[in-house]
């Protein structure tokens, strides 16, 4: 052990039992998020050198986040992932030392995995988190006696504050070794545990029978052993309150009018709080633009760079402050214990359209974006509730589509007021519950379509109310954040640069002679300068490469009241849905090639005219027809990467694929031919 | 000896036994054992799912699991 340059520490223990605030607090900022090889379960590390003054030593730990299970018998992907790395000593992760964290106030439950780890032979030591908690009640438990009885050492902690992180710190350079032979036990699990796959049936074939006799010898062993440490237990003074706080939160009434309250008032939030923040990051980047415009030399690259990654990037910064917002709430929703609530009181009512109370947190979190919250869909046993859910989480409105609608909505409502609503936020209310009831109703054709004879379970904890921890909070946002950021910012950069490539581009002969015809002084002095200019910038966007490619699309879209521009846009957008607004930006400052930058996107897409019908495109029956088009079409690579992986196969991916692009298709014609 | 189903609000027991293996796995790890004393706390509306407190844990599950759950009255 003294030899090794790194010694490796992996967390385990029950969910909400305070590992991840352990981890937190022993890492800090020195984490990284990725993924295990070959599944999409997060694996949190993090390397940290910790000095002991004590002792006078230094030493590189690395500390990994295993998944938090109850036991070593998984029943998800993400748990079987603790198994696979606790059970292989060749597993790139097989740790030195394992802290199992407990939760104090749960001292049974915590032990049942804890024991597990003993008899795999891995040096443990036992962490009593929470233990505040249990001051405050009548219960008290006899430390030195517990790590007697299980010879293991034994930590009392409170991560939240920090009391007890140097007592562990201390305890990692004394590791006991374990003197169990734990190949026996590796074997017994690996005999009773047949492994998960992606939507795999094996979960039905597991031996519980075997697994219930070894879950029952354990307790008693537990059992005897707090016989010893253990005086009396009581309800701890958090478990009163969260009972008291039940009351409210779960009644038949007041439960669901609290819901809706709280998602209303995140909604009003998200969109009042952010109004400021936007405008000054629009300005920011538009600022830049002109900036780059006016200080490079004209040409190609400044065009580039001015008029297309700049615009394109600031359509999707500007999204920032909506998206940090949200994911803000909905991670204080799931630190506080209030979610689980929710899935609660909705379970009977998602019941019957095939789906389980469970799914709420991934339809919820859909709103955000679907990316993370298919992957939280993981948490639903279930197998076909599970597909259900995934399938239907795309069409809860993702924060991806807010730049589309706001651009759309901007462009073609008036902003007046119907009563003491303004029509802008009543419509755009009224899209995220059309992705709701399209969510729910598509749940309830695959109902009837998919066949299983897997037995469904709703069998989950009320974790106790917690304070959220705005570490743990602000965390979580910024990742998020930064993701989203890294991801767009990609994504548009790379078809900012292809798409400006095909829009100035074209194959020669026609394009080339573009500038010949319309620059010539006769027929500038017929028109006047300025509408000769935008005459050729518009017939080279025309014949450019993007402009063969959307005029190509054209007829499948002509019913949907689309033009060829808004065709490239479509296709552009398939990476992404907000990439739209960039590609609207760029061909719009690519269209009117005027000198003045004082004319907005919003604007010059006003100005715009339906090659054919010689009408304004963007009429309301046409940007409504787009506006549907976006709130149940795909148009996200993202998402159909994780459907696969969440599937394992290509079968789903395709048929939500073909069934939302058909949807938005059908939506979209009605839309339009009722208004038009 | 009852099913945990008949249990009214408010009530406590003590757990005897589960009649499936498969449902007892899941309560098992959750902390809810033989022996372990159960009350019930309230139910959702409709009266399903029905949230119990065992063990210092509040837990939750389905009627249809609770039928499985063999109880005696305290």
């Amino acid at each position: 052990m003294e030899t090794k340059e790194i010694i490796s520490v992996a967390l385990v223990g029950n969910p909400n039992c305070g590992k991840s605030t352990l981890f937190n607090a022993l890492t800090g900022l020195n984490q990284q998020t990725g993924n295990f090889p070959g599944v999409t379960v997060e694996k949190k590390i993090g390397k940290v050198r910790i000095h002991d003054q004590q002792l006078q030593r230094k030493q590189t730990f690395n500390f990994i986040d295993l998944p938090g299970t109850y036991s070593l018998f998984p029943k998800s992907l993400d748990e079987q992932e603790t198994l696979k790395v606790l059970t292989n000593a060749r597993n790139p992760d097989y740790p030195d030392i394992v802290v199992a964290v407990a939760d104090a106030s749960n001292l049974k439950r915590s032990l049942l995995l804890c024991f597990q780890l003993k008899e795999l032979g891995l040096p443990i030591v036992l962490v009593l988190n929470m233990i505040d908690l249990l001051q405050r009640s009548s219960l008290s438990i006899d430390c030195a006696k517990l790590s007697e009885v299980l010879q293991i050492p034994v930590i009392e902690m409170n991560a939240r504050d920090k009391k007890g992180i140097g007592a562990l710190k201390k305890q990692l350079f004394q590791p006991n070794t374990s003197h169990v032979d734990g190949s026996k036990y590796t074997a017994l699990l690996q005999s009773v545990n047949k492994p998960l796959l992606p939507l795999d049936k094996n979960l039905e074939k597991q031996p519980n029978y075997i697994q219930e006799k070894e879950m029952l010898r354990l307790y008693s062993l537990i059992e005897s052993a707090l016989k010893e440490a253990l005086i009396e237990e009581k309800k701890t003074q958090a478990l009163a309150w969260s009972i008291r706080l039940d009351n409210y939160f779960t009644h038949p009434v007041w439960g669901f009018l609290i819901f809706l309250g709280i998602l209303f008032f995140i909604f009003q939030s998200i969109f009042s709080w952010s109004e400021k923040p936007m405008e000054w990051i629009d300005l920011l980047f538009s600022n830049a633009g002109d900036w780059v415009n006016a200080t490079l030399p004209a040409g190609a690259f400044n065009d580039l760079l001015s008029q297309g990654i700049i615009p394109g990037l600031g359509g999707i910064f500007m999204f920032i402050p909506q998206i940090a917002i949200l994911f803000t709430f909905i991670a204080i929703l799931e630190d506080t214990g209030y979610m689980a609530r929710v899935s609660y009181i909705m379970d009977r009512m998602l019941r019957g359209f095939g789906i389980n109370g469970k799914s709420i947190i991934p339809l919820i979190s859909g709103v955000a974006c679907a990316v993370p919250a298919i992957m939280s869909a993981r948490t639903i046993k279930n197998q076909k509730e599970r597909l259900i859910t995934i399938f239907i989480t795309p069409l809860m409105s993702c924060s991806a589509r807010l730049p589309v609608y706001t651009l759309l909505i901007s462009a073609a409502v008036p902003d007046q007021n119907w009563g003491p609503f303004n029509i802008k936020g009543v419509l755009l209310m009224s899209l995220y519950l059309i992705g709701f009831i399209a969510a729910l109703g598509t749940a309830l054709i695959l109902k009837w379509v998919i066949k299983s004879r897997e037995k469904s379970y709703f069998i989950m904890e009320l974790p106790v109310y917690r304070k959220p921890q705005w570490g743990v909070v602000a965390f979580t946002m910024y990742d998020k954040v930064k993701i989203f950021v890294m991801n767009a910012g990609k994504i548009i950069i790379a078809i900012s640069v292809v798409l400006w490539l095909l829009s100035s581009y074209g194959p020669s002969g026609k394009f080339d002679g573009i500038e010949q015809k319309y620059n010539s002084t006769s027929y500038i002095e017929k028109v006047g300068k300025q509408q000769a200019e935008n005459k050729i910038a518009s017939e080279k966007l025309r014949n450019s490469y993007a402009g063969i490619m959307g005029r190509a699309i054209e007829p499948a879209i002509a019913p949907l009241g689309f033009d060829w521009k808004i065709g490239i846009a479509l296709v552009t957008s398939f990476a992404a849905r907000e990439v739209f607004v960039g590609t609207m930006a760029t061909m719009y400052s690519a269209g009117s090639n005027s000198d003045e930058n004082s004319i907005t996107l919003k604007e010059s897409m006003m100005k715009d005219v339906n090659e054919r019908t010689g009408k304004p495109l963007f009429t309301l029956a046409t940007v409504m027809s787009l506006i549907l088009f976006y709130a149940f079409a795909m148009q996200c690579m993202s998402t159909i990467a994780v459907v696969f992986r969440e599937t394992g196969s290509w079968k789903w991916p395709i048929i939500q694929l073909v069934y939302m692009t058909a949807l938005a298709w059908i939506a979209a014609f009605i839309a339009y031919n009722l208004l038009k | 000896m009852r099913e945990l189903i008949e249990l009214a609000v408010k009530e406590t027991a003590i757990i005897l036994s589960f009649s499936d293996s498969e449902i007892a796995v899941k309560l098992l790890e959750l902390g809810c054992l033989p022996g372990a004393s159960i009350q019930l706390l309230h139910k959702a509306p409709m009266g399903d799912p029905i949230t119990y407190l065992i063990d210092g844990s509040i837990i939750t599950m389905r009627k249809k699991e609770a039928a499985s759950v063999l109880i005696e009255s305290k």
